[in-house]
């Protein structure tokens, strides 16, 4: 494996990974998409040394074909997920009127507690104020 | 063999041109009638001689086709699955909900079959990462399929958390192929074996926590409680009953195949944290369908921990367990669809005394119920008594107590759920007068009261299954044998 694939997967990893942890849902989209790009690129430098393309005919060293076609079925399968969840986005934002992942039910329940908590004269914790 | 996969494939296909509900409803009964049958066929041929069948796709020569395999554990599963996801799909013709009348829920529908079916049988890893791709992509078509706000945003939590699972997948079997060079199940576990230590610790923490993520283990459980409840309720209890399934059968085959008996005691542990991170979760919680949410993490603890123990007397109660949880669960799920599609809510602050409305209602609820706390004479005590024997045997005491608290905890979420919806006085006060809660939802009732009785069936025939549970097991743990039938087919 290249050094420098090898680096490039690495960054294109925690790009990805930076990228979904974001609360807004475009950027999440694209995470998906650099994480996925990642981890093919990730099979095709582990799997396959470099060598003469695989087709029928050619002789002397091939490259291993099937991390490829692996590879090629992946890439379908992201092109499909990626597509998802910018419908998904999509939805979202025709709906809220915004691009941010909402808190869920369980994290609104706290923040409604701490809210009533800081009405009756508790001190709260200042975090739960800010919400 | 290769019927409940490509059966409902090609009856998606067909579907998608399909626009009438009536044609649609037909096309669908018909291709999982005849998955019915072929599973059916399958797993009596294979009860019968123990043999194991393969199947490669198109007559392609060895490492180039897809492979099915079908052992024990595998035919049974697939056998279990096109029953539930068959009865399931009555209760949501009944149940008339605006999903299911979109014309999309049924190809989607038969797409996520195809895809449990596939993953049950896959010969390779490759595989059955596509098989998870197709199952999960369905799933999030199905959980979102109405389109609301909370839909939209409990399933961009899923989506986005089962795709993270799916990276994880291939990044794990895209090294597992860089470091053996193959991908099929048949031949890793010789070249695995092969490996340094290290290098093959490493494989195996990647295939287990993305198997985790899909079977919910602790600490990664946290999305399945928030977007499970949001979908419709027949969605979610075909969700509950067999998509966790899916990750607990791979984490065995990951277990008893390629890495057998190694992690084990990782396994216990998290096995007894997830049992116990979700049965708090299902006592701290008021809403029917959340409880019934988080006791799914619970028992997929108990799956863990009877697969931690390792041989063939735990692998057998984990099957047994993981065979009985299926029913149950999925039933609850129903029963709660029915409370909900009656009173507009399955909420105790809205709904009570359901059960002097309808004590058919209130006993088709009382008896999975029972069963999953793991009450003689139901299955679920069977399938506890086999987990908890084979902890003593192991001398696994800590996991036992664990077990056995988490088990009384479990009757308490659902005596929760009993004396909120189910006692009491008649909620909401316009219901009073009306009787008979399952006279307008007949084909929501008798579904629900068929997979009720699947789980009765199950406790009535446990000597034979749990029999058979056991061949299952032997069979899983003898990988020779898997490996030469795969070999030689």
């Amino acid at each position: 494996m290249s050094l420098s694939l090898l680096i490039l997967v690495g960054v294109l990893f925690s790009v990805g990974t930076y990228l979904l942890m974001e609360r807004s849902l475009t950027r999440v989209a694209l995470g998906v998409g650099v994480l996925g790009n990642a981890v093919n690129l990730l099979i095709v430098a582990a799997g396959s040394r470099p060598d003469e393309a695989p087709i029928i005919g050619r002789s002397g060293e091939l490259t291993d074909p099937l991390p490829q076609a692996l590879v090629l079925t992946a890439i379908v399968i992201g092109f499909a997920l990626l597509s998802f969840v910018l419908a998904l986005a999509w939805r979202n934002w025709s709906i809220t009127e915004n691009d941010e992942v909402e808190d869920d039910l369980e994290d609104r329940i706290v923040a409604r507690r701490a809210e009533k908590n800081s009405k009756r004269g508790d001190v709260p914790h200042h975090e739960d104020v800010e919400q | 063999m290769s019927l409940p996969v490509l059966g409902p494939l090609i009856a998606a296909a067909v579907m998608l041109f399909l626009r009438r509900l009536s044609a649609q409803r037909f096309v669908s009964f018909m291709t999982l009638g005849v998955s019915l049958v072929a599973s059916a066929t399958t797993f009596v041929n294979i009860w019968d001689d123990g043999v194991i069948r393969v199947v490669r796709m198109s007559g392609w020569p060895g490492s180039f086709a897809i492979t099915l395999v079908a052992d024990r554990l595998a035919a049974t599963m697939v056998l279990v699955a096109t029953i539930v996801v068959t009865i399931v799909l009555a209760y949501a013709t009944g149940q008339r909900a605006p999903d299911e009348r979109s014309s999309f829920y049924h190809p989607v529908y038969m797409v996520m079959t195809a895809g449990i079916s596939q993953a049950f049988l896959a010969g390779d890893l490759f595989n059955l990462f596509v098989a998870f791709e197709i199952l999960l992509m369905a799933s999030y078509v199905l959980l979102t399929l109405e389109g609301t706000n909370e839909q939209v945003r409990a399933g961009t939590t899923y989506v986005v958390l089962n795709i993270l699972e799916s990276m994880v997948l291939l990044m794990a079997i895209g090294l597992v192929f860089a470091a053996t060079g193959t991908v099929s199940m048949a031949e890793l576990p010789a070249r695995l074996a092969e490996l340094p230590d290290g290098v093959r610790m490493g494989l195996q923490l990647l295939l287990l926590v993305a198997f985790g993520i899909k079977a919910a283990v602790f600490p990664l459980f946290f999305w399945l409680p928030d977007s499970y409840p949001t979908a419709p309720s027949s969605v979610s209890a075909v969700f509950a009953g067999l998509l966790t399934k899916v990750g607990v059968y791979c984490l065995i085959r990951t277990q008893t195949l390629l890495f057998p008996g190694e992690l084990g005691n990782v396994v216990i542990v998290i096995g007894a944290a997830t049992m116990l991170v979700g049965v708090l979760g299902a006592i701290s919680h008021r809403d029917m369908k959340r409880i019934l949410s988080f006791q799914i993490v619970s028992s997929i603890g108990y799956m863990l921990f009877g697969l931690g123990i390792g041989g063939s007397a735990a692998i057998a109660a984990t099957i047994f367990y993981l065979i009985h949880h299926i029913p149950v669960k999925t039933s609850l799920f129903l029963v709660e669809g029915i409370v909900a599609r009656d009173s507009g809510s399955s909420s105790p602050d809205v709904v009570s005394g359901m059960a002097r409305r309808s004590p058919i209602l209130a006993v088709l609820f009382l008896v999975p119920a029972l069963s999953l706390a793991g009450l003689p004479p139901f299955s679920g005590f069977l399938a506890k008594f086999a987990i908890v024997r084979a902890g003593v045997v192991d001398a696994q005491w800590v996991g036992i107590v664990v077990a056995l608290v988490v088990s009384l905890l479990t009757l308490v979420s659902m005596v929760k759920i009993w004396v909120g919806v189910f006692w009491g006085d008649v909620e909401p006060a316009a219901k009073v007068s009306t009787v008979g809660v399952l006279r307008h939802q007949r084909l929501m009732g008798v579904s629900t009261g068929m997979i009720v009785a699947l789980s009765l069936a199950i406790a009535v025939a446990a000597g034979p299954l749990y029999e058979f549970a056991t061949l299952a097991a032997e069979q899983l743990l003898d990988v020779a044998g898997y490996v030469n039938a795969v070999r030689s087919a």
